[in-house]
């Protein structure tokens, strides 16, 4: 059997190692090494948007990143999104406005929001419809979540 | 399945070397939005991977002259955050967003979308109507193709081993240039085209049409360039008559297959109808730069 590949990465400002097979991806690392399991798997093949998390900045499907990839680098996960009890303004609008339900999309959902309005603090509602495109949700129906994206954006404008 | 070994080397020599000799099946990882997919579903079984994302080169955007070289590992996203090559070429962006999700876009790749030789690859029809070559480097050094020549029928491309496309070269844009992808789906994202159609042109100073590319996906086994509907358009001010002209030559260069996403004779039609759209887009957009 081939040597693990030791992988050194930031994961919500915090420096982790771990060693993995090549084919493992990051969300599986994510999950079963790091214990990390608010990231969550859907399909595996980037179509669900579940498993949402950023590298280097840059919004990505964890199932469609190698472990070894990240060696490096700097992934953040929504388990970095409260700060301690204090949660972030778009968790707190999803619990306000019933954006998630079963709750399997909502860390995904949370991670591409919070993208969005990092780039974007005033989108419209098809700005928001179109951004979360690659995320699926099973449950709302979609509306109640692009209403709480909003609702959160209008919150961090201060409006 | 033997062992699947992961290598990110630095430089472009060092990456050749490692596929030119792998005793089995390697693949080039880029954005990984296909390889790993298609590793996870159990229709490839690799026992290499290179990397390509470390090699500083094909990171790069880089202006030539007017000219523009994209490296190979440029994600959909970093090219759709530039601003210059946004301007020079619109519609090989039109193509470039269509490419999946965000999350998709923050890793997949042209050089990606162009080498895993979909017939309904987004990118390619834009790519191929703006003329833009690939330089591929190989075991036995470094050369250039069009574009069109990589496709060479589904999920296979005309790269000999050890060879990898590092970058796309666009030429650079004369005065008056348009260029527009449009696609045909059911629904508005996140599906893959019924039908796609890349136009590219250039105008002289009186609004006459002076040169021209049309392409055409999913409507063949490799994306199509179609000389006759671009020269339906060449030496006229691409009115009415010569729109017709294009669409009746972009539906007769059709060899589409039936399947859930449309039957041959619909694509057939919705070819025509989409090239002469692209076309109008193009146009407008030429007049305007």
């Amino acid at each position: 059997m081939a040597a693990k590949i030791q992988v050194s990465t930031t994961v919500n400002g915090e420096q982790r190692r771990f060693q993995c097979e090549p084919q493992q991806t990051l969300l599986d690392v994510l999950r079963d090494e790091l214990a990390l399991t608010g990231t969550k798997e859907g399909c595996a093949t980037g179509d669900c948007g579940a498993c949402s998390v950023m590298l280097d900045g840059r919004l990505v499907d964890a199932c469609l990143v190698l472990a070894a990839e990240v060696q490096g680098k700097k992934v953040e996960t929504i388990e970095g999104m409260a700060q301690g009890e204090e949660l972030h303004p778009l968790q707190r609008t999803f619990l306000e406005h019933n954006g998630s339900q079963c709750g399997i999309c909502t860390p995904g959902m949370l991670m591409a929001a919070r993208a969005l309005l990092e780039r974007n603090p005033d989108p419209s509602e098809t700005e928001v419809r179109y951004w979360l495109a690659g995320n699926l949700c099973r449950c709302t129906g979609y509306d109640k979540i692009i209403r709480s994206v909003l609702a959160a954006a209008k919150e961090m404008r201060g409006a | 399945m033997g062992e699947l070994r992961y290598e990110a080397p630095d430089t472009i020599e060092a990456a050749v070397k490692l596929l030119a000799r792998a005793n089995g099946a390697a693949r080039v990882l880029a954005g990984g939005t296909d390889v790993i997919v298609q590793m996870e579903t159990d229709l490839i079984e690799p026992e290499l991977l290179v990397d390509i994302k470390k090699i500083p080169q094909l990171r790069e955007i880089t202006a030539e002259r007017g000219a523009y070289r994209v490296g190979a590992a440029v994600s959909c996203m970093e090219l759709i955050e530039h601003e210059g090559f946004c301007r020079a070429w619109p519609g090989v962006i039109d193509g470039v967003k269509l490419i999946g999700s965000i999350q998709v876009k923050g890793r997949a790749t042209m050089a990606g979308n162009l080498c895993n030789a979909s017939p309904a690859a987004d990118s390619v029809p834009a790519l191929i109507a703006a003329g833009a070559q690939v330089t591929i480097a190989g075991p036995n050094g470094v050369r250039q193709a069009p574009v069109e020549a990589i496709p060479v029928s589904p999920g296979k491309t005309s790269l000999a081993k050890g060879e990898i496309v590092t970058s796309f070269l666009f030429p650079a844009r004369p005065p008056r240039s348009g260029d527009a992808y449009l696609r045909f789906t059911p629904r508005t994202e996140m599906d893959i085209a019924v039908v796609g159609a890349g136009v590219n042109l250039t105008l002289d100073a009186g609004g006459t049409c002076t040169s021209a590319r049309v392409a055409l996906g999913a409507v063949a086994p490799t994306v199509l360039l179609v000389k006759e509907a671009a020269e339906a358009l060449i030496g006229t001010r691409v009115g009415e008559a010569a729109l017709d002209k294009l669409a009746k030559a972009a539906s007769a260069a059709c060899r589409p297959i039936d399947d859930k996403r449309g039957t041959k004779e619909y694509r057939i039609k919705v070819a025509g109808v989409l090239a002469g759209r692209a076309a109008r887009q193009a146009l407008e957009r030429a007049r305007q730069s």
